[in-house]
């Protein structure tokens, strides 16, 4: 066995160069997909069913094998590596999350450290560890899957997934399969823990809501696995490459592009007295919510403290 | 042997044995102590020594067969049609096909009692191996598991429970089986029964044996019980 | 017995021919072995498969049908026909009432699980629209159940025919009358007639399993 491979390695740069999937002689699942994912960003792949977005996500730890085309992580060719010595360096995360049911949750975490030699003590500290950061009770780390709920267990899956510390992390619907409630909150602590261990994340949806949300870019694959368009979700709601992306992102691509931005971002108007307030981290679209369900012009905006810092008509939201 | 009621004139044997051997009764306490050390101990060891070794070998054939028969797919349904049909041969005509090849010897009698085994280790271990959870293979390959290391610690603890419940059957049945082993050889539970028929019904030897066989029947599948729920903690969790 | 302590394969043979020479005996004790299998099978069937049908149905006695079906299966078919041959004595009634005890088992518990079994939702869906007790049982559960009672009557049968044989050293009768009796037979005649035992049973497992598959109402995997 090898040495500790992913453990404590910087996030890494991830290259889609001319990438293609074909089954036999039919159509392409992934056709020439060229992508640059930089260090320690997320990369959100969305589209529509047959986009081949996991195709191309299972394309990176060699699940499936390219046809050609190359991929590379820091500039080595997935191809040159070992496949199983590949996996162990990436974090791995599918929306039914694949617990092992005959194991403990610490086990389940201690999955790819036990590969890497990791000793028994290693294990121990780093579950309570991941468990406190994915916001779990590190009571935890001795119960079996069956016994979390699917929010639990995906929270765990995600843990699994970060344990050997890899550079980078592929993740299939990773929330698909979770009621809108939890799913929105497994999102922001997603986002929050992505600040503190800031991967390069793969990650495939099919819900552009939560591509918008979560991605640093997203890349917009359609039927045939053709890359559409890779951008900022601020630049793919306001200039669409296409009428397929305009209509996948949503007549409400406006709404959406003010969800993106925060009043922090604005230049504020001195204050004026009267009217909804709302701290300066609140987005444009809740602002604007606010204005028309209180049926006012103005808005008093404050810092996080609630001292107020100044103001902001609704020609300023829509500007 | 072949102590053929049927055939042969009652002959009354129960001379020279205490009153309740003598009128036949059904628990004679006297003799159950007279006769333990040299007819009943000595039966149950060689019963278990049968059993153990039919359910072992089976168990290595079976899991074997199994491996064959999960990983090449087209393959499963002829093992599973030859398992059922050596299933279906009465263990009594089978020991007597078996005579003229292997003699009236324990190889004889451990061959059927292994092919009886077969069916349900092979069956509950394909099935077992098969119900392990797709997201959880998908995982394990994602992670970087070889197959081996996959096979190892993933598929066969997850398919533990459903092999463990057909080694529970098959070892159950192999137990109760093996007393028609002493139509062949003299050994195992039947035999005392046999010579207890030859002996006019002599119905507390027959009694006892027989409750030796269920118990020790009932013991094995409780081990087995207690074995699973050391074995698969898990399966019990949730 | 005649001890037979080498490797003989000449006797196969000798079973053949016994079997070409002795037709109308061989045919007169499958009758008597079918005759006795019949009884016991259509005892046990009257008696286990309404009860496991209904249990099945009420989702009642989880804990009864395992241990019926466990303790069937430590009952050594040769202690039952010595135990009814203590009570009972020689004869037909013995024998039927030792094969009814072994039929039971997997008649009633595949009967309980195959009801128990049946789809909840489809049940429920049943009774929504307005089938009574008795129509949910019969017209949903018990055709929807039907593969797995009649692997349980496939077991017993095989169980049943094979037990018969042993009981010809109780005075059954039927085929093992000669696998038991090779003084009078020869070891080619008990060989012979092991073969048309084996055979009785194989074609009874085929004609089951045939059946079986023919009242699935989706096809059976390896059935």
């Amino acid at each position: 066995m090898s040495g500790p491979v992913g453990v404590e390695r910087a996030a890494a740069e991830l290259v889609f160069d001319q990438a293609t999937k074909r089954y036999g002689e039919g159509e392409p699942a992934v056709d020439q997909l060229s992508l640059t994912v930089p260090a320690g960003e997320i990369c959100v792949l969305v589209g529509p069913s047959g986009g081949g977005k996991t195709t191309a996500l299972k394309l990176v730890n060699r699940l499936i094998e390219l046809t050609s085309g190359d991929i590379r992580i820091d500039g080595t060719s997935i191809n040159s590596l070992d496949v199983t010595e590949l996996r162990r360096g990436i974090g791995y995360v599918i929306q039914q999350v694949g617990l092992f049911p005959h194991m403990t949750i610490e086990a389940n975490i201690g999955t790819v450290p036990r590969l890497f030699g990791r000793s028994k003590q290693w294990i121990h500290t780093r579950s309570q560890e991941l468990l406190e950061l994915v916001g779990l009770d590190p009571s935890y780390a001795k119960r079996y899957p069956a016994q979390l709920s699917g929010g639990e267990r995906q929270r765990v899956g995600l843990a699994r997934a970060i344990a050997a510390n890899p550079p980078v992390m592929l993740m299939d619907e990773p929330f698909g399969a979770i009621d809108p409630i939890v799913r929105a909150r497994l999102q922001d602590e997603f986002l929050r823990l992505q600040q503190e261990v800031r991967k390069t994340v793969v990650f495939v949806t099919h819900d552009i809501d939560e591509a918008i949300k979560l991605g640093d870019r997203i890349a917009i694959l359609r039927q045939g696995g053709v890359l559409v368009q890779y951008d900022t979700p601020e630049a793919i709601l306001a200039r669409p490459a296409d009428d397929f992306v305009a209509q996948f992102v949503g007549a409400d691509r406006a709404l959406k592009a003010l969800a993106l931005r925060t009043l922090g971002e604005l230049e504020l108007r001195p204050a004026a007295d009267g009217g909804p307030r709302l701290p300066r981290a609140a987005t444009l679209r809740d602002a604007l919510a606010l204005l028309i369900d209180e049926r006012a012009q103005t808005l008093v905006v404050t810092d996080d403290a609630g001292t107020v810092v100044g103001s902001l008509t609704r020609d300023d939201l829509l500007r | 042997m072949n102590a053929l009621v049927a055939a042969g004139p009652v002959i009354p044997n129960f001379g020279q044995g205490s009153r309740c051997e003598r009128t036949n009764g059904w628990w004679c306490t006297d003799w159950l102590h007279a006769h333990w050390g040299d007819t009943l101990q000595p039966a149950l060891v060689q019963h278990i020594e049968l059993s153990l070794i039919a359910v072992g070998i089976g168990f290595a054939l079976a899991f074997a067969l199994a491996l064959v028969g999960v990983r090449y797919r087209l393959l499963d349904a002829p093992i599973g049609v030859f398992a059922d049909f050596l299933y279906t041969i009465p263990s009594l005509a089978l020991f007597q096909l078996l005579v003229p090849l292997t003699g009236l010897t324990v190889t004889t009698v451990e061959i059927a009692l292994v092919s009886y085994t077969l069916l349900i280790l092979y069956r509950n271990m394909v099935e077992g191996l098969r119900a392990v959870p797709a997201d959880a293979l998908e995982a394990a390959q994602g992670m970087g598991l070889t197959a081996r290391q996959t096979f190892l610690r993933v598929e066969l603890p997850l398919a533990a429970p459903a092999i463990i419940a057909g080694l529970r059957i098959a070892t159950v049945s192999t137990i109760s089986i093996a007393t028609v082993a002493a139509f062949v050889i003299p050994q195992g539970l039947g035999r005392p029964i046999f010579i207890a028929i030859g002996q006019d019904l002599f119905k507390t030897e027959i009694l006892a044996a027989g409750a030796l066989a269920v118990v020790l029947a009932l013991v094995a599948d409780g081990l087995l019980v207690f074995a699973q729920r050391v074995a698969t903690p898990w399966s019990r969790a949730g | 017995m005649i001890v037979a302590d080498q490797f003989r394969p000449g006797t196969f043979v000798d079973a053949f021919r016994f079997i070409g020479d002795h037709g109308s005996l061989l045919l007169s004790k499958t009758s008597e072995h079918l005759e006795l299998s019949f009884a016991a099978l259509g005892i046990a069937l009257l008696l286990a498969l309404p009860l496991g049908l209904w249990l099945g149905h009420r989702h009642r006695g989880f804990f009864f049908a395992a241990t019926v079906s466990n303790v069937g299966r430590a009952l050594p078919s040769l202690v039952l026909i010595a135990f009814g041959l203590t009570i009972f004595g020689v004869g037909f009634w013995n024998n039927t009432a030792a094969l009814v005890v072994l039929a039971i088992p997997p008649i009633l518990t595949n009967a309980y699980f195959a009801i128990d079994g049946v789809d909840r939702d489809v049940v429920e869906a049943a009774r929504g629209m307005g089938l009574s007790e008795r129509q949910v049982l019969l017209r949903v559960e018990l055709p929807l159940g039907l593969p797995l009672v009649i692997a349980g009557v496939r077991i017993a049968t095989i169980f049943v025919i094979a037990t018969a044989t042993i009981a010809a050293i109780a005075g059954g009768g039927g085929l093992g009358e000669i696998i038991v009796n090779q003084a009078s037979y020869g070891l080619g005649g008990v060989v012979g007639a092991a073969f048309c035992v084996s055979a009785l049973t194989l074609l009874a497992a085929l004609g089951l399993g045939l059946l079986r598959r023919a009242l699935s109402p989706s096809p059976v995997p390896g059935a």
